[in-house]
């Protein structure tokens, strides 16, 4: 069989330590942000929460600075640049007129993101009248062309790198769909002729141009007045471009903000779904935690980076070796080796491919069958056409008859059984809330799921069960503390969120340490409403009966007690033991040693401190204590 | 090491109505014991066969009865000894009745144990408890059953009984099948056990518990609903992987001689300056640097410590919502089970309460969660209930972790309706695709859920641990392929597939699937199989749905040859060339063997390799008039005479003349363009001019 080397043996997703968690960066991303400064884009939209004028410029400013800090979180390998036009002051390698790129000190103008970056620019807006100004550079009248000119300054910026290891993006936010709108006659032509081919000459060269339009509630961005052939889209992708629409300027900056992220395709998979029909497949890691950064060892004196060299040495002659290719496992007192080549081989039940096995309905996947993040599919024509007209039958066959389909998923680390889950598109006040496709989730084998639920069941009587009136309280509780709106990632991670702000302080020699609000943290307000506190009393009192109180009542928790009482119980008699010790003499004249591990407790748990340990530790820890 | 140790007993039906699971009760109980072998050395494993020829316990000695029940093995710490055992379990003759084992194997670890272990006593029975049990000297079946209970309770024994049912017991009295199922039942309501039906091979190797993990708790304090109630829980895992064993890494460089030598390799870390690699930095001279883009900002441990986040020990609720809101997919680790601190009834009743009462309003709890002080992080997650269905389990929830905005990527897919029609499935293929879903069902009403997680084993860990076993045996053996039974997960089952061959059929032709002409990359394989009208194709197809497996290691189905090999290149000639998904396996086969041909004719070496030549010549042709291909065959023949002219090998072209072998005539290929004239002088015609 000819089978793609690759496709085997390449394990990046499945494998726990090397790639499932982070996403395999296989080229870098070069990002121009180019944002429309002209004054339309400040003119007032809405007022926002804190009564400040909303403005498109402020949204994609905004956009812009979060990516930011996600980026330098994530992927702070990606450069980046920002570039404003139609602005009156200009800061360009090419002097052209109506462009500023915004850079801080020490960094190049397409370079990676800098902790000074991102403080600087969250400040932008307040700088920017005075620093950079609004001004229309398209006028009548005038032959300048700021659009024409933005492009050629961000195309000069991604000059860097190889169009082959690199991403490179130009993002446009803005709000007018007819920047040349103003103009007349043979110069509009002419503009918008040099406009295209500027932008087709930068395509050319492997950058893509991305449009984010931007549009008052409203109108509706027009992109076919100008920019559908700038940015190169025909047909159906004209079709298909979802022009932002959205009543909200919130929703539109998530919006914004979903599309600033190029989609990375963690792999293509081919779904084999029954002999001889195959479909192809893209996945995508939308649900992966974010961990704070790896750390590099340093040296403590210089704080230069360290690397880490490893030495096999064998145990028996101490002899230095290669990276031995053999394994091995006591088995019934004896070392059975293995190759790795043979290890590789019992992983290997099946060849990369993901192979239906049936469907089941929805109710037969648990609660409890999980082990770990989702990987989202979705289906292309890339290789075979046909892939996607399956896979929308499939999809809306399984969201009709509520059924998932298991698949096995043959990659190599540990192949695992899968669900799929049809997940339909939901819309929310113009944005895609959830895509259209399906979840991919692992499941569990029976030696990874246990039986917690019999570990305790009571053999003499029946469990207790809650009563209609005790339901009935519990579900009036439930109704007063409902979270109507809860989106589940609404709460930002307060650990990360904490992580990075203290580097980044750290990283700008800042004194003070910055305060994170932790949103985890349960309303109190709310759960203080005279109305809540209420239901609460009435569940509390309906199955823990009046007057109980938790903390003093032990007598449930017999076990518990019993043990904290013998606890107790046993202290007391050290104590007491312990006074018939003269322990200072006895340490003075090295006579702890005489004792036995016993009596030497009798001291330790007599002043509260670890028991365990070897004699010597005990007597060790004893002198510490004592201060000798 | 000793204080998890556990004893257990297997009490197995050996009956003749079990004689067809019988192979797979000794594959589960192989791994078992394989795994206590490496982690649980020192637990003791007795079997009690049941239903076999002969009666050999103590009971019968001392009290008469208990026929047909053998003690194979005492009970005593594992080895291999018992492993052996199970390769063979001798095969029964009587029908076998359950209660008398339980009872035979109470008495072996009541004399054996007396009242100490409690708790880690273990009796397995696994049957299909088809025949009924014998009546009681006095009272009920019941009454019996439930004092056997009672007396397990009291001596701190667990039960687990594993029951071959559907397809696996064949035929049997409804009557009996349900009281035997009533007295089971008895068991795991009275006393500690677990009772599972298994329905197919796959769930009786998952069925049993091959390896003992004592549960820890990773929480137990307070869930704080408001700051004015509590309730006390305690918070297991439900689902932790079973990782593949990490295996040692092995030295050779002991010399053979030394008994004692470990084998084992030390891995040494040294920690060098990037600048100068000749200086070695010790590893208390090391300091943490945490990136932040380019920068690496270097902190201690102590000073990290001082400002890095710390959140209380505590479990609270945030509050509740419509379980629609958490989506399935959000899930995003292993799960937790979060139970009511057991014996506290009140704690056991405001669980129950809850649970109730969210499960009737499809309400999920939302909790924010720090299990441990110290803990540098939180965790929010969603609550599910988790209503019990037996009287004596509490109710309890599961907990599941969800993600923060961090750990989204909001990326935007085009609607499925903005794809153009070409890609929109019409009615008829909408028909299929739902036939299709409707059809290959896995969980079909009335029968038991096929690959049910909780009773499908990891087939990867299943061949590990029976490798090592062979490889303890026969150091040098090679990975044996999957077997049947394991296949059945990574597979589909061909007998769910052949009972809706027509479905899927027509869903294969409903469909139609396209290589993109614009991609240079081959993608063969993902092109399915032309449905064929002729009988012969008929034939052909299913066999490839029963037998054909692109995916499998070997190449044992002739349907799917996708290269001739050196070993067998006729047979893979004569595969390949009637494969039927695509017309280029046709011209491929034509073109490799043609190919092999060649080579042998050009490396001969004084005719050595002409009669093997010959031979896939013959091959060739044959199978080029079957395929109604004359003009490949006819052109091949003539460039292969002209090259041997050219090469001085003219004396293959005597052999072929010698051996009659020529181009094909009209007469035998249609399509030829070869009289059959022109045919027999093809060669003869040579002679002359090579000469």
């Amino acid at each position: 069989m000819d089978l793609d080397p690759d496709e085997i043996f390449r394990d990046d997703e499945d494998d726990f330590d090397n790639g499932f968690y982070q996403e395999k960066e296989a080229t870098k991303e070069f990002v121009v942000y180019l944002v429309d400064a002209s004054p339309k884009m400040f003119t007032a939209t809405s007022k926002s929460e804190d009564g400040k004028d909303d403005n498109h410029f402020h949204i994609a400013v905004s956009c812009i600075s979060q990516s930011l800090k996600t980026q330098i979180i994530n992927r702070s390998y990606d450069e980046v640049a920002v570039c404003f036009f139609n602005t009156r002051e200009k800061k360009n390698l090419q002097d052209l007129n109506g462009v500023y790129v915004f850079n801080v000190a020490d960094r190049d103008d397409l370079d990676r993101p800098t902790a000074r970056l991102i403080k600087e620019f969250d400040a932008i807006e307040e700088s920017f009248t005075k620093e950079i100004g609004s001004h229309n550079g398209i006028v009548s009248g005038s032959r300048e062309n700021s659009l024409y000119n933005a492009i050629w300054v961000a195309q000069a910026l991604l000059r860097k790198g190889s169009a082959k290891t690199a991403d490179k993006r130009i993002l446009i936010f803005t709000n007018e769909d007819d920047p040349f709108g103003s103009i007349k006659g043979a110069t509009k032509t002419d503009m918008t002729r040099t406009t295209l081919q500027r932008a087709k000459d930068a395509q050319d060269l492997g950058i893509s141009i991305e449009l984010l339009p931007l549009s008052p509630p409203a109108e509706e961005f027009d992109i076919s007045l100008f920019y559908a052939e700038l940015i190169g889209l025909e047909g159906d992708e004209l079709a298909q471009f979802i022009p932002s629409a959205g009543d909200k300027l919130e929703d539109m900056k998530d919006q914004l903000r979903k599309r600033m992220y190029r989609k990375r395709v963690v792999r293509k998979i081919n779904f084999l779904i029954s002999n001889g029909l195959s479909i192809e497949l893209n996945s995508y890691a939308l649900i992966r935690p974010t961990l704070p950064g790896a750390i590099a060892w340093l040296d403590s004196v210089t704080n230069r980076p360290l690397k880490t060299e490893r030495s096999f040495i064998c145990e028996d002659t101490g002899a230095l070796l290669k990276e031995s290719t053999k394994r091995f496992q006591l088995y019934k007192g004896e070392s059975i080796k293995f190759s790795v080549e043979e290890l590789a081989e019992i992983k290997r039940v099946s060849t990369g491919y993901l192979r239906l096995l049936g469907f089941k309905p929805l109710s037969c996947l648990k609660d409890y069958h999980n082990l770990r993040p989702s990987t989202f599919l979705f289906p292309s024509d890339e290789e075979v056409i046909g892939s996607t007209s399956i896979f929308i039958a499939l999809h809306r066959s399984m969201l009709r008859l509520k059924r998932f389909a298991v698949a096995f998923y043959g990659t190599s680390a540990r192949p695992p059984l899968v669900a799929l889950v049809a997940q339909e598109e939901i819309i929310k006040s113009g944005g895609q809330v959830e895509p259209p496709g399906m979840h991919m989730i692992y499941l569990p084998y029976c030696d990874d799921i246990r039986d917690i639920e019999e570990l305790h069941s009571d053999t003499n009587f029946a469990a207790p069960r809650a009563n209609e009136e005790q339901i009935k309280k519990a579900a009036a509780l439930m109704k007063r503390v409902d979270l109507k709106d809860f989106s589940v990632c609404q709460f930002s991670n307060p650990a990360l969120q904490r992580h990075y702000a203290v580097l980044q302080a750290l990283a700008l020699d800042e004194d003070e340490m910055p305060e994170i609000k932790d949103e985890t943290a349960p309303d109190e307000e709310g759960m203080s409403r005279p109305g809540v506190v209420k239901a609460v009393e009435e569940f509390k009192a309906s199955v823990y009966g009046e007057n109980y109180d938790e903390e003093s009542d032990l007598a449930g928790n017999a076990k518990a007690s019993d043990a904290s009482k013998k606890r107790k119980a046993a202290a007391e008699v050290a104590v007491k033991e312990c006074a018939n010790y003269d322990w200072a003499d006895l340490a003075d004249n090295g006579k702890l040693k005489d004792l036995t591990v016993a009596e030497l407790k009798y001291y330790l748990t007599a002043n509260n401190l670890p028991v365990a340990g070897k004699k010597e530790a005990l007597i060790s820890r004893i002198l510490t204590h004592m201060g000798k | 090491m000793a204080r998890n140790k556990e004893a257990l007993l297997l009490l197995i039906d050996v009956g003749p109505s079990m004689h067809n699971v019988v192979p797979e009760i000794e594959k589960v109980c192989s791994m078992l014991i394989e795994k206590k072998l490496i982690y649980n050395k020192y637990d003791e494993v007795g079997v009690v066969l049941f239903g076999t020829e002969e009666t050999k316990n103590e009971l019968t000695k001392e009290v008469g009865g208990y026929e047909h029940v053998t003690v194979l093995r005492d009970i005593k710490v594992v080895d291999g000894d018992l492993l052996e055992a199970f390769q063979k379990l001798p095969r029964g003759t009587y029908a076998g009745d359950f209660l008398d084992a339980i009872i035979v194997g109470m008495d072996i670890l009541i004399k054996k144990f007396g009242t100490t272990m409690k708790g880690k006593k273990r009796l397995c029975l696994i049957t299909n408890a088809v025949c009924p049990i014998k009546d009681p000297f006095e009272g009920t079946k019941e009454d019996q059953v439930t004092i056997i209970a009672e007396q397990m309770t009291a001596q701190g024994m667990r039960m687990e009984s594993v029951v071959v049912r559907g397809g696996l017991s064949g035929d049997a009295c409804q009557g009996v099948l349900d009281e035997n199922d009533r007295l089971l039942n008895i068991f795991s309501r009275r006393t500690r056990a677990k009772l599972s039906y298994v329905e197919s091979p796959i769930s009786l190797l998952g069925a049993l518990r091959t390896r003992n993990i004592s549960p820890v708790t990773i929480f137990r304090g307070d869930l704080e609903l408001s700051p004015k109630m509590k309730i006390k829980i305690w918070v297991y895992k439900k689902t932790s992987e079973e990782k593949f064993p990490t295996l040692k890494k092995y030295s050779d460089k002991a010399p053979p001689t030394d008994k004692f030598a470990t084998h084992e390799v030390k891995v040494d870390y040294e920690y060098k300056r990037v600048e100068d690699p000749g200086k070695v930095v010790p590893p208390e001279q090391r300091i943490k640097g945490y990136r932040y883009g380019p920068q690496v900002v270097p902190i201690s441990s102590a000073d990290w410590d001082a400002v890095r986040f710390k959140p209380e020990k505590s479990v609270k609720l945030l509050g509740f919502t419509d379980a629609g809101n958490i989506m399935r997919h959000y899930y995003m680790k292993d799960v937790n089970i979060v139970i009511a601190e057991p014996g506290n009834q009140r704690a056991i009743l405001a669980v129950s309460a809850l649970t109730r009462a969210m499960k009737e309003a499809n309400k999920v709890a939302i909790l924010r969660c720090v299990w441990r002080q110290g803990q540098g992080n939180v965790v929010v997650g969603v609550l599910t209930p988790n209503v019990s269905d037996k009287d004596n389990i509490p109710d309890s929830f599961y907990f599941n972790v969800l993600p923060f905005a961090e750990d989204v990527r909001e990326f935007q897919f085009p609607s499925f309706n903005n794809f153009p029609s070409s890609c929109q499935p019409n009615d008829q293929q909408q028909e299929a695709a739902d036939n299709f879903v409707r059809m290959l069902d896995l969980a079909p009403s009335g029968k038991a859920e096929a690959l049910q997680p909780d009773l499908t084993p990891n087939p990867v860990l299943e061949r590990f641990y029976r490798f090592l076993e062979l490889k303890s045996k026969q150091p040098d053996a090679t990975v044996p392929p999957l077997d049947d039974t394991l296949k059945k997960i990574t597979e589909p089952d061909p007998e769910l597939l052949s009972q809706n061959k027509g479905v899927v059929e027509e869903f294969h032709k409903s469909f139609e699937l396209k290589e993109n002409p614009k991609m240079k990359k081959s993608t063969r394989r993902l092109l399915r199989e032309k449905p064929s009208k002729s009988p012969e194709g008929e034939d052909h197809a299913l066999i490839s749905v029963q037998s054909a497996n692109p995916n499998s290691n070997e190449h044992t189905s002739a349907a799917k040859v996708e290269n001739i090999g050196d070993l067998t290149p006729i047979q893979d000639f004569e595969a390949m060339i009637s494969r039927r998904d695509s017309p280029e396996w046709v011209d491929k086969a034509i073109k490799d063997l043609s190919n092999k041909i060649y080579d042998l004719v050009e490396d001969s070496y004084e005719g050595d390799n002409y009669p093997k030549a010959l031979e896939y010549l013959i091959a060739l042709r044959k199978g080029c008039v079957v395929e109604q291909e004359p003009k490949q065959f006819n052109e091949f023949l003539r460039r292969l005479c002209k090259f041997c002219q050219e090469k001085n090998l003219n004396s293959f072209c005597e052999l072929l003349a010698s051996k009659e072998l020529t181009l094909i005539p009209k007469t035998e290929a249609a399509d030829s363009e070869v009289t059959e004239d022109e045919a027999k002088d093809f060669l003869v015609k040579r002679e002359p001019m090579l000469e």
